[in-house]
């Protein structure tokens, strides 16, 4: 069976100058894939590459299905959700509003039935339910940017530092409800994250960049004994 | 006493018809953060075509409803073509782009339905006054039909999957593809939304100010006025703001500068609000850079 | 190259490179020669058609101090242009000043006056700027036509004026003396607009434009700049309004529609937007062009224009003035 995601010789970058070098990496069906990487590496820049946010060169396949040079609204559409960095909700809208948002694309019955999954993860977005997300402290603001990506139904989850600039608490609750949604769920996660720990913990693999090349790629839990990365990334 | 009340409601009525351009003007503001100065053009043209169908016979409302569905067929054309291939341009460049808009569709008006002033009918007629005679049968009419294009419009974006992904949209266009909402499309539709709109203002006032090629050239700039007085992003605050230039217009044109310069108090409402509170009455900040 | 990056090159070429100061100054001279000999060869009609163009293109490099090279989007130029063209046919026809003594009344005026505007445009981002003096050029004819200062403008019967008189030691008539008039003027401005955009000045002019952060980070005073840039404007503009008041010896309200505004708008794009040359050809482009337009069609000159504009912005965003700057660039590659 292919992998859900799979880039082969992945290149992009903003301009003229390429940030990614011919990137090889996959998520598999129901997986948890990390990219780790020091600021800059190119972290974030993949995942803009997968969802068609950059131009492009390689292979980039969902499902077997070439979304490379797609328009973003139709890799989404595809079954790709996105939570990139600044988390990209709504502030304007409502929390509802932005649920909605969330299920734009979807013509099924079971809409109401994963708002309240989302409600059950995340309690306190129904609380919230008719203020504006602008309003919402930050973690509320990460949830609801996760709800909202789930609420798509993906296949695929693509999550930039879902940990940036958030209390070690919220921190790991949001943690705990990804594993939750790991369990439940069965959608395949492309996480981008600074706390190599906690990533290395929910990943099954992981790839290690460096200024847009990946120099280690394997099992999380290999890489999670290596000695280097230990040094320099996770801290003992 | 009779003669205040009288002016506020003729204002009111006219208010009504810049309160709908005002609308139009920042549905466009909102989905593309431009200015159409081509908007009075567009409506007039729409007029002409209301007015062509009228005149070969088909009833009022017909024409009236095909009128509507031709201009938004027109406006999400003329984002499709001309808007499109320059949306990353400088500013001055869209200016100059509404800038021939205008020249096209206002002189190719004038060129095909020719420059005589032309009567256009009212759908609304009354035997009898009134409201004791304060009141004319279309100025109740067109009132009424301006607040329920409003309603339908607040309607429209608060209730429909498609007003909610227009308005995410417009303030969000990089989350908005992110959940599925094809942006483009949706630009295409808040001009098509706005040039529907322009039209049905175009017919309302064409019984009262006659149909001529220039015809929304000053009703364009009251709109203006309206659309910063209430907030430029904020369509209820452009349709108060539309209320309010139409009574401030009348009042002054009836009591203070008298009916010549009422256009220059449409400039003045314009220069106020950009100087003194640049986001209007109910508006968020317009950023500026000085 | 997109438009955007055209448009932001544009001011990093510095005016005639490449050119001695001597070579400068015989073009000019054989230029002012050649812009001479139209006086022998053109009867009073159309001497007369190029002395408005000249006037045009006099009011174009006005429009195109303030929105090309200081990125301020002006509609609204037609109301300098009319407040010039009162304030010289006022002094005329009430005081009976000489057409040269009202010059100096109707820059300063006009200058005043772009700078009272140059401050609320502050305050305004680009589109709101294009949107307020849009109103302005709407209104100008209705504020012209008040009865409170009917007095002095004539309300809507507008003044009437004489071309100044030839020198008696100028073997020229009236006309020909007109086109003198307005050559001498407009070359004095392009020369004055001229030294000022490849200075100091107009290369902070060009960043307060396109860097505005960057400008005021190195100390600019991008207030002051902005205002001034206004007021120059202005003055150019309405200069070109003093010429085109005796040039036609009457001024009324109707004469200063907003479609003079949007004329010398399109001028400046179709010319070339931050190109003093281009000022020149905007100039000829809006007197010549309606008049071909309207011998292609009578009915709508206008539609002419406003596809001739669409198709400079989409296809020579820097105008007629860049179509001729890179043929130039082409030629003197090809020859060496």
């Amino acid at each position: 069976m292919p992998a859900l995601l799979e880039a082969k010789g992945l290149t992009a970058g903003y301009g003229a100058a390429p940030v990614l070098h011919g990137l090889d990496f996959e998520v598999e069906e129901g997986g948890v894939t990390a990219l780790l990487g020091a600021n800059g590496a190119g972290k974030t820049t993949t995942l803009r590459a997968v969802c068609g946010m950059l131009r492009t060169a390689g292979e980039i396949r969902l499902g077997g299905q070439s979304i490379a040079g797609r328009a973003t609204e139709e890799i989404a559409r595809l079954g790709l959700a996105h939570v990139p960095d600044g988390r990209g909700t709504f502030m304007e809208l409502t929390v509802e509003e932005n649920f909605r948002l969330g299920a734009y694309i979807r013509r099924d019955r079971e809409v109401q039935a994963d708002f309240e999954r989302m409600w059950a993860w995340f309690p306190r977005l129904k609380q919230r339910w008719r203020q504006q997300a602008g309003t919402l402290s930050g973690g509320e603001q990460q949830m609801l940017a996760i709800a909202r990506a789930l609420l798509l139904r993906p296949r695929l989850l693509l999550l930039d530092e879902p940990s940036f600039g958030l209390a070690p608490l919220i921190v790991q609750e949001i943690f705990a409800i990804m594993r939750r949604i790991r369990e439940e769920s069965g959608v395949g996660i492309l996480l981008v994250e600074q706390n190599a720990n906690l990533a290395l913990e929910l990943a099954d693999r992981a790839y290690l960049l460096e200024t847009g090349r990946i120099v280690v790629a394997g099992p999380a839990v290999e890489l999670r004994e290596d000695e280097a990365i230990r040094h320099s990334y996770l801290g003992y | 006493m009779d003669g205040l009340t009288h002016q506020i409601i003729a204002g009111i009525a006219t208010g009504g018809i810049y309160a709908a351009v005002s609308l139009a003007l920042v549905m466009i503001y909102q989905a593309t953060h431009h200015v159409n100065f081509a908007q009075g053009e567009m409506a007039t043209l729409s007029t002409f075509i209301a007015w062509s169908m009228i005149q070969a016979g088909i009833p009022y409302w017909v024409a009236f409803l095909a009128t509507i569905a031709i201009s938004f067929v027109i406006g999400a054309a003329v984002e499709r073509l001309l808007m499109r291939p320059v949306q990353n341009a400088p500013v001055l460049t869209h200016v100059g782009v509404f800038i021939g808009l205008l020249l096209i569709i206002g002189n190719a008006t004038g060129w095909i339905f020719g420059y005589t002033t032309k009567l256009f009918p009212t759908p609304f007629e009354s035997e009898r006054p009134l409201l004791g005679g304060l009141v004319s049968a279309h100025e109740l009419g067109s009132t009424a039909v301006t607040l329920a294009v409003l309603v339908l419009v607040y309607l429209f974006f608060r209730h429909t999957r498609l007003g909610l992904a227009m308005r995410a949209a417009a303030y969000n266009p990089r989350s908005a593809r992110l959940v599925g909402i094809r942006v483009g499309w949706m630009l295409a539709l808040g001009w098509g939304l706005a040039a529907a709109i322009g039209a049905v203002a175009g017919m309302m006032v064409a019984p009262v100010v006659f149909l001529d090629p220039s015809m929304m050239l000053g009703i364009l700039l009251y709109a203006f006025a309206g659309a910063l007085l209430g907030g430029i992003d904020n369509p209820s605050g452009a349709v108060i703001g539309g209320f309010a230039v139409g009574v401030l217009e009348n009042l002054a044109g009836a009591y203070v500068v008298g009916t010549e310069l009422k256009l220059t108090v449409a400039l003045a409402i314009i220069i106020g609000v950009l100087v003194v509170k640049p986001s209007g009455l109910f508006g968020r900040v317009v950023l500026s850079r000085v | 190259m997109s438009a955007t990056d055209r448009i932001a090159a544009l001011p990093l070429r510095r005016p005639a490179a490449g050119l001695a100061a001597w070579q400068r100054g015989a073009l000019l001279l054989a230029g002012l020669a050649a812009a001479l000999v139209p006086l022998w060869l053109l009867e009073s009609f159309h001497l007369f058609q190029l002395t408005m163009a000249v006037i045009m293109a006099l009011a174009v490099l006005g429009l195109n101090i303030v929105t090309g090279y200081n990125g301020q989007i002006s509609l609204g130029h037609g109301a300098f242009f009319a407040v010039g063209a009162y304030a010289t046919a006022i002094l005329m026809s009430h005081l009976d000043w000489s057409f040269w003594a009202t010059l100096p009344v109707s820059a300063a005026v006009c200058g005043l006056v772009g700078y009272g505007v140059g401050f609320p445009a502050l305050r305004l981002g680009g589109l709101y700027l294009a949107l307020t003096t849009f109103s302005l050029a709407v209104a100008v004819p209705q504020i012209l036509k008040h009865r409170a200062i009917e007095d002095w403008t004539g309300g809507v019967q507008g003044l009437f004026l004489v071309k100044p008189d030839p020198p008696g030691f100028l073997p020229l008539n009236a006309d020909q003396w007109m086109y003198c008039v307005a050559l001498i003027v407009a070359a004095l401005c392009f020369l004055l607009a001229w030294n000022l955009i490849r200075g100091r000045i107009g290369r902070a002019l060009m960043a307060t434009r396109d860097h505005p952060i960057a400008a005021e980070a190195m100390g600019m005073d991008i207030a002051a700049l902005k205002t001034q840039a206004f007021a120059v404007s202005a003055m150019i503009t309405g200069l070109a309004g003093s010429l085109s008041a005796v040039a036609v010896e009457y001024v009324a309200p109707d004469s200063f529609s907003f479609a003079l505004s949007i004329n010398l708008f399109v001028g400046m794009v179709v010319g070339g937007v931050a190109s003093i040359l281009g000022s020149l050809f905007g100039g000829l482009f809006v007197l010549f062009v309606p008049n071909i337009a309207e011998a292609i069609s009578k009915a709508a000159p206008g539609v002419i224009y406003g596809v001739l504009l669409i198709a400079f912005l989409y296809l020579l965003p820097d105008g007629f003035a860049g179509l001729l700057r890179r043929l130039a660039a082409r030629l003197r590659r090809g020859a060496g």
